[in-house]
């Protein structure tokens, strides 16, 4: 086991490097932590934005869920995604365990509930200062959600980048789902997991490094994105 | 002026005559209009009076469509109010609610492609803010952003012209300058019913008032008889300027 200053400067020298593994592993942990959030936003923006603007029996009810999926348990959820793809499954025939869709079904199930919870919360607020002109406008609900969803598009990028933030630090999901497979379903978190257990900490270092880096380039893009907004009036 | 604000005299099917019966609205076993009926003819400017919580933006909510009234009915030229009778009308809010866009694209939300980029630069020019289609429209000035919002109203060419105390809070020369976009508007044909505070606007634009206090109507008559010789107790303490009971 190598001492921590050791590990620090031998993860620099391969992130500087340019390593071909270590690229592999971040350009996979980017392409499935983004195609699940696009997944995501396509699926919980719209159903956020109903949530916001519609008044239904039961809705206390649903919205209690919505938050509450929101702690979804990463490992359950990649058990329940492992039940349906394994072969045994009823998804089996599709033939997708261990492979990055799946990586990108565990994590779209994660988090959608985020997007949808948080996107509910902007657009509600967004909502009730626009609600009298819009009826005043009769505008219909597909006109009402396509104008919380523009107006409401700086604080919904935060929204996003935060499901984005969830889904490319997480590793329970992906790791019974994808199997950590080399070169094939090996991500940043499941490679850091696998390198700490094996002792070297070099490599496990060197991601956690672009992991840490990748988490303060999305809170730097959220601030830019607000200040920005706010600069132009438009937040 | 003509392509701002078509003339709508004898636009078909109008919506005037307006005739409301009963109207009541009822929260929280209060009864915060009481039994109001209603006739508005055809043309002119209508401004509702009325000590604070007299009822008067509920009122002009009910007549809008926007609240629901708990008993009463409203009939627009004989029609119920229906979506196409409310298309057919605008409400400018005292607080103007504008998007989170430029000028330009706050007239196109309501403009959606009719008549291009030339309506949207006449309007524009109509209420002074020419210079102003690109600027982000939470920017402007709160005159500014009053005229903004009655040139969107405007934009979809209202037969009726709801204005809920438009000019609060403003300055003298802004509200001079959205008296004369009123002024204009009802002059083209538009029904105007502007609910006001300030009863030097009211005697400069009314040409009837609706008088209320308590939830009921209690005068409603030309602007000249309510100013000179007000036939109620509470009008003549309204415009004294005493406290209405």
């Amino acid at each position: 086991m190598q001492d921590m200053g050791e590990a620090l400067q031998l993860a620099l020298a391969l992130v500087l490097s340019g390593d071909p593994d270590l690229l592999e592993i971040v350009g996979l942990s980017l392409q499935v932590s983004l195609t699940a959030t696009a997944v995501a936003l396509l699926l919980g923006l719209p159903i956020g934005a109903l949530l916001a603007i519609t008044r239904f029996r039961g809705r206390d009810a649903v919205l209690v869920v919505v938050n509450a999926l929101m702690g979804l348990p990463p490992v359950v959820v990649g058990l329940l995604v492992y039940l349906h793809l394994s072969r045994a499954g009823p998804l089996g025939f599709l033939g997708l365990l261990y492979t990055p869709t799946a990586m990108v079904i565990a994590q779209t199930i994660l988090i959608t509930p985020i997007v949808t919870a948080l996107s509910r919360q902007v657009l509600e607020d967004l909502h009730a200062e626009y609600d009298e002109q819009f009826r005043s406008l009769c505008l219909s609900r597909i006109e009402t959600i396509r104008a919380l969803l523009w107006d409401g598009r700086y604080a919904l990028l935060t929204v996003a980048l935060a499901g984005f933030g969830r889904a490319v630090a997480e590793v329970g999901a992906v790791i019974v789902v994808g199997g950590n497979i080399d070169h094939l379903t090996r991500v940043m978190t499941t490679a850091i997991a696998l390198e700490t257990a094996k002792g070297d900490l070099a490599l496990a270092l060197g991601l956690g490094l672009i992991l840490m880096a990748i988490a303060l380039g999305v809170n730097a893009m959220v601030q830019a994105v607000r200040l920005t907004a706010t600069r132009a009036a438009h937040a | 002026m003509r392509e701002v604000a078509p003339d709508l005299r004898g636009a078909t099917p109008a919506l005037l005559p307006l005739r409301a019966r009963g109207l009541t609205l009822e929260i929280g076993g209060k009864r915060l209009v009481d039994g109001i009926d209603l006739d508005l003819g055809g043309d002119g400017i209508t401004v509702v009076l009325g000590p604070n919580g007299a009822g008067k933006s509920l009122l002009l909510r009910m007549l809008h469509g926007l609240i629901q009234p708990t008993a009463g009915e409203i009939h627009w030229g004989g029609h119920p109010l229906t979506t196409d009778v409310r298309r057919r009308q605008a409400l400018v809010f005292q607080k103007p609610v504008l998007l989170r866009r430029s000028v330009a694209a706050n007239l196109d939300f309501v403009l959606r492609g009719r008549d291009g980029s030339a309506r949207r630069r006449a309007l524009l020019d109509h209420v002074g803010l020419g210079g102003h289609a690109a600027q982000p429209a939470r920017q402007l000035s709160g005159g500014e952003q009053q005229r903004l919002a009655l040139a969107r109203a405007l934009a979809t060419e209202p037969q009726v012209l709801f204005l809920d105390e438009p000019t609060a809070s403003l300055d003298p020369a802004s509200v001079l300058k959205i008296e004369e976009i009123v002024r204009g508007a009802a002059a083209h044909g538009a029904r105007i019913i502007l609910v006001s505070h300030d009863l030097g606007q009211a005697r400069r634009l009314a040409d009837e008032v609706v008088f209320l206090a308590n939830g009921r109507l209690v005068e409603h008559g030309p602007a000249a008889r309510f100013f000179d010789n007000p036939a109620s107790g509470a009008a003549r303490d309204y415009l004294a300027g005493r406290l209405v009971v």
